[in-house]
């Protein structure tokens, strides 16, 4: 028999799909274009009958975050309930936007039930109210209730609008006590909206509206837990109307505050909320003096301000002129634009226009990815804009598939498709393949055919399918360093085997260095290392042209003979100390005055299931943007002159994605702390008292000749050595394992819909929430867990500049450059059963998305690179793990000092 | 006299199996479904099974008891189509609340007949449920491609017709009602509605309501496009004694479906699958031991509390299901918590 089920009493409504307000949903949006009061455009293609129109505006909410999509047709020349009716039948069959619930807004009841006859869903009435008395209240509700729909609440009663605070309470208490009590509404179904009024007006009378709409909520809560808070943000900022940069600034100001007491949900323009952290500081600190009503002047001096701001020109229209233009045209409009929405359709009247559909990819579509290609090689276009271009062109080449397939089986003779063959593959025991897409999807939209064998893909694999498919090129990548070890090795099968193919050698952890020096002498015929998806495209296109391949390979590996000779030359030239050298000259910690501090339990705590809106909050963004190849500091790089705009696209698309995400809970958290009593042996190990046993963890020391005053560090110096006085156990070390389950299936949908754009993001947003995960555990073993530094206060840009005490280095980068290492911290904490992950035989954490370390809390401690090491070193620390010195050598290639 | 609330609580209650497969049986002509009273009538009327509540209501009555006999708890009238909008197609709309009327008193006459009788050998209360089935129009979807917006019936229509049929089924002694095969929620809530609205203007006690959707293929959504949470999310206002699935998928295909209800469902979970797939020829040809095998592991597993069978299933399957799960334990109500 199961588990005893519990449902708790969230407010749940329906679309096509179901959405479920939790505590920690933060906040809903719910989508106000589809308003004819409040958008003039979506008004006019109501009254002017043009519906397929209008339900792209609700789209365009849908596609911009709105999570519920509030509809109202209280237009005096409109028949409400005919145009509420048709607009919702229509939209029921477009399961994109029915997919979400519906608000039926209105102010006339006939309109709302007219409303309401026609969702299947479960619906939110926007409003009902006491203004008309109790006992019609009481009708209207009923009726409601009858349908099945939660009720929004207006603070409204005979005598008006609720005005005051007290007003807000009194009757927002009245309404739900008859609701829950005479009608039988549920609690969590009633959704109060307590009144939003303009402020900053200049009568002085409204300059507190904001605060008693805080205040009510925080006292609405309170009272009654169970009932939601909802409003039209945008009326707040009424009074400056046409100045949008000033409007959009107040509204997240004001939802800040707003969500914090307690507010829901709210009815906004889903695409243009900004960022609070974001506005310009000086706008913020005036909205938040209006909106907190903290001085008398400071309404004057946002209208001041606001003279100063040009309203920025937000809200793209789009310019549609491109449709009139010869379907070759816009086919390439599309790809260089990115845009879907008509490709079945062109495509379909180009396959009918030319006399093959071959011809079709091979005419214009390569036509316009030609252009994307210039203009990317150019720099004029971003890494983003090319993986949409990439999106349409696989959407229209899907079209034309069946054709070309159905072709060939009429003529088998007829000539394939010329296109030159790139296999790619993520190398065995690693499990990245970010970097590895981003460059398929570049290549293949410059009329390469990728074969992707994807992650962890032994040697035998690449080549066997490379003789199949005769690929013209074999690309390798790989993000941790054994990886480089097995990129080494494929160079030496590719020779045994007499391939004659180049080899291109890409990821984050390999470099044009490593490559000249350890790969290319494993292969004559071509091996190029590849520094991102940019240069990959001329590469391959200098290395598939006869005439230049020669060349371009002569001046390859001319360039790396050089530095490989450099490379020999150079390591003379810096100093190494000897490893006894190099311990003598440890961290010097005052072990003297040193105040342990104990953490609050030892042994381990497991995360099963955390929450990824509390993750989400400590997301460093920068490196999000680097997969992107889009270098910049974060969030300059979204007012950045050459790229902000397509940075700021990006950042959007992955935002309403990271909301998608967290909402429909497509993603796992999990994760496991540990924290042990252990000392030093004042070398290089550091003994750890676990409960399964004692356990001694190795590390590595600098072993470069440093100025006088510095010292040749190694992580054990951080942990109190056992051999001083007192003689005990005082200090502890800590360990953490986190990871992101569940990104297959979603990324396997988005490549089934050609969707490499959102598949990225979604990679890329996995690995960021796992950093994000284990930055959020740091924090709480900060000022909690281990409890070191309990006063600790920083906001998210400190913390991503690691301004705390304490760190926490991962076994296989620089402070700790041993993979191996990873086997005792895993047995600690007991990482795979906790957390799920599973490490492959070159240590490689799967799921991808997964992130590990030790945490030293000493004051001292700091990350640091361990650089390259001698032989002695070498030697010891073969020793103290009880391995051989070869395997140990071959763990530790990238930082050998010497050759092996 | 036990409640229904107070067996559910014991022990796992069986429904009935198919009554259009049991009828077949019989191999009516056109003169046997009109019988003497609509000898007459304009228009064919074989296959209006629902008519026979009236012109054979012997037959009906007999596969009541057959069901009974077999061991179901709930039987269901003989109602599935008794609405004016679907009855239209007999130009019989004049007929909807006698027919409920009079399928109600075949059922109700059945557990009358088979308490008294020798077959009655478990003893335990039997309850009749009142059959609202989907009606052969929808308010989600358009008849018509070319336009998506088009509707051939208002949800006045629907709610109207569903209150008459109510009506009759209330008025003819019914103990349930059961609102069944939804593939359109919107047709669903307009029943509830009906049903809503109905007690509120007759001031009587409202019966408990059933509730069955049908998940039509392998996507786990309805035909209207909702995922099954979505469908249970837009009914749960009905305050539904239980919420199930029907129909469309046989018991091996409906388990993914039935163990989710079981995790978010509130109230009681029923499930009545088809007798398998339909094979090449559009027969069912599960055999009763295979169904009732599959139905045993959704209750072992602790997943139901209603069970039966659709399409296909005869009295044999329903007599192997009540075998089957006759000792396990039902599924145990969610604890619903009133604090967040």
């Amino acid at each position: 028999m199961p588990e005893e089920i519990i449902i708790k009493p969230f407010l749940r409504l329906a679309g096509l799909e179901p959405l479920v307000v939790r505590p920690e949903t933060n906040f809903v949006n719910v989508g106000e274009r589809t308003n004819v009061t409040g958008s003039k455009k979506f008004a006019r293609l109501i009254r002017e009958n043009k519906y397929e129109e209008a339900l792209s505006v609700a789209r365009q909410q849908v596609e911009s975050g709105a999570q519920i999509l509030d509809v109202n047709m209280d237009d005096a020349l409109l028949d409400g309930e005919k145009a509420m009716q048709t607009f919702l039948n229509l939209l029921q069959a477009e399961p994109d936007i029915a997919k979400i619930p519906i608000m039926i807004d209105s102010s006339k009841f006939s309109i709302i039930e007219a409303g309401l006859k026609c969702v299947q869903g479960k619906c939110i009435v926007n409003s009902i109210s006491m203004k008309e008395g109790i006992e019609k209240f009481i009708e209207q509700a009923i009726i409601c209730k009858s349908y099945g729909a939660a009720v929004v609440v207006m603070a409204f009663d005979e005598k008006g609008q609720a005005d005051t605070l007290e007003r807000r309470v009194t009757i927002c208490e009245k309404a739900y006590k008859i609701l829950t009590e005479e009608v039988g509404y549920d609690g969590q179904d009633i959704i109060f909206d307590p009144n939003i009024f303009a402020i900053a007006t200049g009568i002085e009378e409204h300059n507190n509206y904001a605060v008693d709409f805080i205040e009510a909520t925080k006292i609405i809560k309170q009272k009654m837990p169970l009932a939601k808070i909802s409003g039209g943000v945008s009326n707040i900022s009424f009074s400056f109307r046409g100045n949008e940069t000033v409007r959009e600034a107040m509204h997240s100001v004001f939802l800040y505050y707003g969500i914090k007491a307690g507010m829901d949900m709210g009815i906004v323009n889903a695409g243009q909320l900004v960022v609070y952290d974001e506005i310009e500081p000086e706008l913020r600190k005036l909205c938040e003096d209006v909106i907190l009503n903290r001085n008398a002047n400071s309404t004057d001096q946002l209208l001041a301000f606001s003279e100063t701001v040009k309203a920025k020109g937000k809200t793209a229209i789009k310019d549609e002129a491109w449709r009139s233009g010869p379907v070759e045209e816009r086919l390439k409009h599309a790809l260089i634009n990115g845009i879907t929405d008509y490709i079945d359709a062109d495509t379909e009247e180009a396959r009918l226009k030319y006399p093959k559909p071959l011809e079709v990819i091979e005419g214009p579509l390569m036509a316009g990815m030609n252009v994307v290609g210039d203009l990317f090689g150019s720099g004029k276009m971003f890494l983003p804009q090319v993986v949409k271009s990439a999106r349409v062109m696989k959407k229209s080449v899907a079209v034309l598939t069946p054709y070309i397939e159905e072709e060939k089986k009429n003529n088998p003779k007829a000539q394939q498709g010329g296109a030159a063959k790139i296999l790619m593959a993520t190398v065995k025991g690693d499990v990245h393949d970010i970097g590895k897409n981003i460059v398929g999807v570049v290549l293949g939209c410059n009329g390469y055919d990728i074969i992707d064998l994807g992650v962890m893909v032994p040697t035998d694999k690449i080549l066997e399918t490379a003789k199949k498919e005769k690929v013209d090129i074999i690309g390798l990548s790989g993000l941790i360093t054994p990886s480089l070890d097995e990129m080494v090795h494929v160079a030496r099968e590719m020779k045994r085997q007499h391939f004659e193919v180049p080899l291109l050698i890409g990821g984050a952890t390999t470099s044009r260095m490593h490559t000249a020096v350890k790969i290319a002498p494993e292969y004559d015929l071509g091996v190029v290392h590849v520094l991102d998806a940019s240069r990959s495209v001329t590469v391959a296109g200098s290395l598939l042209s006869k005439e230049q391949k020669p060349g371009f390979l002569k001046t390859i590996s001319n360039e790396y003979a050089k530095l490989k000779e450099d490379f020999g030359n150079k390591k003379t030239a810096k100093q190494y100390l000897s490893f006894a050298q190099a311990q003598q000259n440890k961290t010097k910690i005052d072990w003297g005055h040193f105040v342990p501090v104990t953490p609050t339990f030892t042994g381990t705590k497991a995360f099963d299931d955390y929450s990824l809106a509390d993750i989400a909050r400590y997301i460093d963004w920068q490196p999000f943007f680097i997969a992107w190849e889009m270098h910049g500091k974060f969030p300059q790089i979204l007012s950045d002159e050459k790229i902000g705009k397509e940075a700021t696209k990006l950042f959007a698309d992955a935002n309403a994605l990271l909301k998608q995400v967290i909402h429909e809970k497509w993603l796992t958290a999990k994760g496991v702390i540990g924290f042990w009593e252990a000392a030093s042996d004042g070398k290089d190990t550091v003994n750890v008292r676990s409960e399964a046993g004692n356990v001694s963890l190795e590390f590595l020391r600098q072993q470069i000749k440093k100025a006088s005053n510095q010292s040749n560090t190694s992580l054990a110096d951080f942990i109190r050595p056992a051999n001083l006085p007192p003689l005990t156990y005082q200090d502890h070390i800590g360990a953490f394992a986190v990871t992101i389950h569940g990104i297959e299936e979603h990324v396997k949908r988005f490549e089934k819909n050609h969707d490499d754009y959102n598949k990225i993001i979604l990679q890329a947003l996995a690995d960021r929430l796992a950093e994000a995960f284990a930055e959020l555990l740091h924090e709480k073993t900060r000022k909690e867990f281990w409890g070191y530094m309990k006063d600790e206060d920083l906001s998210n840009e400190e913390l991503i500049k690691e301004e705390y005490s304490g760190i926490r280095p991962a076994p296989g980068y620089p402070a700790c450059p041993d993979h191996t290492e990873k086997y005792k911290l895993f047995n600690l904490l007991n990482a795979e059963k906790n957390t799920g992950i599973i490490l492959t035989e070159s240590l490689a954490m799967f799921p991808a998305s997964s992130v590990c370390g030790w945490y030293f809390a000493n004051r001292e401690s700091k990350y640091f690179g361990v650089g390259k090491i001698e032989k002695d070193q070498v030697v010891d620390y073969a020793k103290r793990k009880n391995m051989p010195v070869e395997e140990i050598e071959r763990w530790l290639s990238p930082i050998l000092e010497y050759d092996v | 006299m036990q409640t229904i609330q107070d067996c559910l609580r014991e022990r796992i209650l069986i429904i009935d199996g198919a009554m259009g497969t049991m009828i077949q049986r019989y191999k009516l002509s056109e003169a046997d479904y009109r019988g003497e009273r609509f000898k007459n009538w304009p228009s064919d009327v074989k296959g209006n099974n629902d008519l026979l509540s009236i012109t054979q209501p012997h037959i009906i009555k007999e596969i009541h008891k057959q069901y009974l006999q077999a061991g179901a708890d709930i039987i269901e009238t003989n109602t599935f189509n008794s609405q004016r909008i679907s009855l239209a197609d007999y130009n019989m709309q004049e007929l909807a609340y006698e027919l409920n009327v009079a399928a109600a008193k075949c059922a109700k006459e059945a557990v009358d007949e088979f308490y008294n009788s020798p077959l009655n050998t478990h003893d335990s209360q039997k309850f009749v449920a009142g059959a609202i089935g989907p009606m052969n129009k929808t308010l989600s979807l358009s008849p018509d491609v070319n336009n998506p917006g088009f509707r051939s019936v208002t949800f006045d229509e629907v709610a109207a017709a569903y209150y008459e049929q109510i009506k009759g089924l209330v008025d003819g002694g019914v103990d349930l009602l059961l609102i069944e095969t939804i593939f359109d929620t919107l047709n669903a809530k307009a029943a509830i509605f009906a049903i809503k609205k109905y007690f509120r203007d007759t001031k009587q006690k409202p019966l408990p309501i059933m509730i069955s959707g049908t998940i039509t293929d392998a996507s786990g959504r309805t035909l209207s496009g909702q995922t099954l949470e979505a469908f249970y999310t837009s009914v749960m206002h009905a305050n539904p004694l239980s919420i199930g699935l029907n129909c469309a998928l046989g018991a091996e295909q409906m388990r993914p479906h039935i163990e989710e209800l079981s995790q978010i469902a509130s109230c009681y979970v029923s499930a009545y699958p088809n007798a398998g797939l339909p094979n090449t020829m559009g027969e069912y040809d599960e055999q009763p031991a295979q169904t009732a095998h599959f139905i045993e592991d959704w209750a072992q597993e602790g997943f139901v509390n209603i069970v039966g069978g659709c399409c296909g299933t005869t009295p044999d399957h329903i007599k192997h299901i009540a075998d089957q799960v006759r000792n396990i334990k039902p599924r145990e109500l969610p604890v619903v918590e009133e604090v967040l």
